[in-house]
Parts: structure tokens; sequence; C-alpha cells
């Protein structure tokens, strides 16, 4: 990269159903911390941050044009305010682009969901193709259970596996004060808990939540102003495939590998198991954790169920993953990605407690959407020694 | 093609009453109840809609190829995304195909066709290249195989949509 774009200050609600608030409040508890932390404002002149970049979803928020909802709390009255209807990751992607074109100095970035207040899974449902998909009344997980089947089939990966992910995740979320679940699990609660859609079971998949985090981004000058920690953004990638999960081989996660490709490259990573000390991604069910971890390129094709028995992805472990607990351990859509971006700024800087990974110097933050992870983002952030 | 009727849509947006776990948790909150349910009308154009017509008419499921890549897709698209074209070429696909995946659904959601445990499958229809996602009936999800061979069961009385296959069952048993 030409410019140099840093995470200047990250921060969050405690993620949990939250009916005793409004959505707007959520969003602004968020933002009101990332000021608090940061010392900035909203200004005009430069002297703080220039341009709000918001995250949320119409229909999970109950009515269009959803980031009417954040112009109050985020910061956007009588001010630039633009949404990015997509996972969280995808917004820090184009705040990250807004800065490199050189437009704004400055930027929060703030993406709230409360899944609490309406069934996810008709969400769900509306967001597939209405002719062929919709009317056969699937949603998410129930697509998400024909991945798994497939994945696990084609690669002997076994359901002990997969729950070994949701033990660790909710696991190291008892250090994340944020964390929605965090619980010392067995193999037994998991595989023992209710069905959802075979294979997937209700420990398999992440909770419903509600929350809201927030981040604050800036050129290379501002960050090193304004903060004596900065995390450098150092590869941006993001990539779609077919919406149709039967016209896509849902074991071989092409867009994913695509938006990692293009970020390793940009950052100038080769070897990302080597290379790269954590990843915080985005693993809706705990299957997907394994398979992403193949996407990013972590371990070969078919072996990430290995990668996860063999201890690697442990705090302390070669390649850390989900360090803060994960989505299994409850963040709201739309809010996802960027709290995976808010977690690899807050181990990056030496803040993350008893779930630090010691010496993080680089991190991978990744988002994904759609059914079956149509889209992801990947990008990778860095530290200076 | 014939549509369904608008009556139907406003389910597809029903909110679930919030829990009464909800209330436990502070001082009872306050919930305005809201509904958003509006008649829609997709029209699928002329690709998709022959493709509908042959369900319904002639019991027949169609693919159609793309002129560069050679992948016959089903259901049917106007473009093939890869190559950046249009998919011209129509060919008629089997009724039967093997079962790619398969899952049984069993909480209920207002829009599944059926009570659950809802059975859902992809399946690689005989010359096409892509798998068609639908239901399974007449089947225990315990013997089901990645593998087995399916046939597509028809409706008695069809409307020109995606349900007017009934589901996949699997073949030759009957
Ligand atoms: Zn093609």
């Amino acid at each position: 990269m030409a410019r140099r774009v840093g995470i200047i200050g990250a921060a969050q609600t405690k993620y949990g159903r939250k009916p005793e608030m409004h959505l707007q409040d959520v969003a602004f508890e968020a933002v009101q911390k990332v000021l608090q932390k940061t010392g900035l404002k909203f200004t005009e002149d430069g002297s703080g941050i220039d341009a709000t970049i918001s995250c949320s979803q119409d229909h999970w928020d109950g009515w269009t044009i959803s980031s009417k909802n954040v112009v109050n709390g985020g910061g956007g009255h009588l001010r630039p305010e633009e949404k990015v209807a997509e996972d969280g990751a995808y917004a820090l992607y184009y705040a990250a682009l807004c800065i490199l074109g050189g437009h704004y100095d400055c930027i929060l970035v703030v993406a709230h969901t409360k899944e609490s207040q309406v069934d996810g899974r008709l969400i769900e449902n509306s967001g597939l193709e209405p002719l062929y998909t919709r009317m056969l009344g699937l949603d998410f997980t129930s697509c998400a259970a024909l991945q798994a089947k497939q994945y696990m089939h084609t690669y002997g990966i076994s359901h002990e596996q997969c729950a070994r992910v949701v033990i660790k995740n909710r696991g190291n979320a008892m250090h994340n004060p944020c964390a929605q679940a965090p619980e010392i699990l067995t193999v037994d609660n998991v595989l023992g808990s209710p069905v959802l859609s075979e294979p997937i079971r209700l420990l398999d998949a992440k909770p419903t939540s509600d929350g809201a985090c927030a981040l604050i981004i800036g050129t290379e000058e501002k960050a090193k102003k304004w903060t004596d920690k900065p995390v450098w953004i150092e590869g941006l990638g993001c990539s779609y495939d077919r919406h149709y999960p039967g016209y896509r081989d849902l074991t071989d996660p092409l867009s994913l590998k695509e938006a990692a490709r293009q970020a390793y490259g940009m950052a100038g990573i080769s070897n990302p198991r080597g290379e790269i000390d954590l990843v915080e991604l985005s693993e809706y069910y705990s299957f997907q954790e394994l398979l992403w971890s193949e996407g990013l390129g972590l371990c070969e094709p078919g072996q990430g169920g290995r990668l996860i028995e063999s201890g690697a992805t442990q705090i302390g472990g070669e390649i850390p993953i989900n360090p803060s607990g994960g989505l299994l351990s409850g963040i709201p859509v739309n809010v996802a990605g960027l709290n995976r971006a808010a977690e690899a700024a807050i181990q990056l800087k030496g803040e993350a407690g008893g779930r630090q990974v010691d010496g993080a110097r680089t991190a991978v933050i990744h988002g994904a959407g759609g059914v079956c992870g149509q889209m992801h983002c990947v990008i990778s952030v860095r530290r200076e020694p | 093609m014939a549509h369904r009727k608008p009556t139907k849509y406003p389910d597809m947006f029903h909110l679930i009453t919030p829990s009464k776990r909800l209330n436990v948790l502070s001082k009872d909150p306050f919930v305005a109840e809201g509904r958003l349910a509006m008649p829609y009308r997709y029209f699928p154009g002329p690709v998709a809609t022959r493709f509908f017509v042959e369900l319904r008419d002639n019991k027949r499921i169609m693919g159609i190829k793309c002129p560069d890549c050679g992948t016959v897709y089903v259901p049917v698209e106007t473009t093939c995304g890869k190559c950046f074209v249009k998919t011209e070429e129509w060919i008629e696909v089997g009724n039967e195909g093997v079962l790619e995946s398969y899952t049984a659904t069993h909480y209920t959601i207002p829009v599944q066709p059926t009570p659950a445990p809802v059975i859902y499958g992809l399946i690689k229809l005989d010359g096409a290249d892509t798998d068609l996602l639908h239901l399974l009936g007449e089947v225990d999800p315990q013997v089901l195989r990645v593998g087995t061979r399916m046939e597509a069961v028809f409706r008695e009385k069809r409307e020109g949509n995606i349900l007017d296959i009934e589901y996949f069952r699997p073949a030759g048993n009957h």
C-alpha cells in the first residue's frame, strides 16, 4: 500500500440479549466507549473524526435504510454517514479504502444488530433467492447443514472435531468480558445438545445475540498522533461466489481463497500459517471454523479436523484461532466481522488480558456473509515491534 | 407461469413473539409488536419461466448450458457468472440423480412447506453439472447416504413453481 491505514481504537458493548435497550442506544454505547478510549471527537476541521461508516441490515432492524438508527448514536448528525449493508468486515474494508483514496483522514466504523427482535431464520429465508430456494422454507442453518454434511462426508471430518471448536471458543470466551456465552463445555455437551438440522446441533450454532462494535481508523499520520499502539491494515481482500448453494462446491470455499489471496498478496504474506500470529474468523457454525481455516490457507483442504485436534489453534498454540471466543460465544450478524477486527486490534495492542496471545504482532480478520459463506472478506493487520 | 397467491407472502415475515424469558432479565421491558409483510411479485423472465412451464406442463426438468465452459445449470440461469456469457442451449436432464448432501431440519418456521422434520437434499440430476436443492420425502433420513439414487415426485396439481416437484425419493423402490 502506498499509504498506510491504522486502527486507532476499538470498543464493544457486552454481547447478549438487550430487551431493555433501543437499537440506537446499543450503537451509541459502543461509540461512546471508543470516543472515551481514544479521546477523539467528531469534528469538521480535521482535528478529529471526519466521517461515520455504519454497518447494519434493514430486515434485521425492521425498517428500511437501517442506518437511520445510528444517525444520532453514531455521530452522524448533519455529517457524512454511509452504510455498508453487509458484514462489518466489509464496512472496515470500505472505510480503509476511503482513507487510502484520500477522501477522509479519520473514520468511525460502527456496526450494530439486535438479533433478539426477530426470528432470524425468517430474515435468512427472505435473504434467499425467491424462485428456487426461498419457497422450500430453507434458512441459513438448514443450508449450512447441507454444507456441513457434504464437508464432513468428503473429508471424513467427525462431529467430535467440530465439537472441539465449540469447546475451544466458548472456553476462550471465559477470558473475554464482552462475551455473551462463556462456558466450559465437553464433547458430550455439544453432541448431546438438541438437533437443529442434522448434523448441526444447538451448541454447534452461534446463539442469538445483540450488541455493537465501534472502531476508529485513520491515516498513518493521524494514527501515529492519536495512539501509541497503532495497528496497521496491510492487506485487504473480498470476493463473492454464486448465491445458489447448488451451483457451488460447498466443500471448497473459492471466494474465501480468493479474498485471502488478495489480502495476503497485498501484505506480502506467502506462508500464512508461519507468518500470522492469530486469526479471528467468522464461524457461524462449528464446522465452518475448520472449513474456513482451510480456505485461509492455514492447513491443506480436508485437514481442518486434524488442525483443531492438534491443539495448534488454542491460545498458546502455533496459530490461535478465535482467542476471543469467536461467533459461537455470541456475536450478532453484521457486527461479526467488525468484532473480529476489534478483537484482533485488542490482541495486537496487547490489551487482551486472559485471552492474550503472547507477543502477537500479526493477525488475520475474516468476515463472512450470505448463505453457506457466499462472500468473504479478509483483512490482515500488523503492529510495529 | 402461475404465481403463488400474494396472500402467501405475509407469512414470510411473521414475527415470533419474544420469549417470556426476556422479561426476567430486567424490569419487564416494553415491547411494541410489529410485523413486516407485503405482497411482492417476482418476474422470473423468459428463461426461468420456461423451466417452470416445463415442470408444470410436461413434468420435465430442464437445464441450460453455458456455451463457453459447457456447464449445464439446473435450475436454470440466464448467464454463466464464471464465463460472463449468456447461457443458451436447453438440455433436458433426468428426473433422477445422485444425492450429494442431505439434512433433516427439526425446528419449525412458518415458511416451511411441510411439518418438521423437513428433509432437504442436494441432488445432482443425470446430465446436470450443478446440484438442485429440494425437499426429500418417503424416506427415513437415517437410511439416506451421500450417493443414494433419487427420483423426482411431481405434484398432481402443478402451479408453475419449484414446488411442482413435491420432493425427491430414493429411486426404484416404488
Ligand atoms: Zn461458463
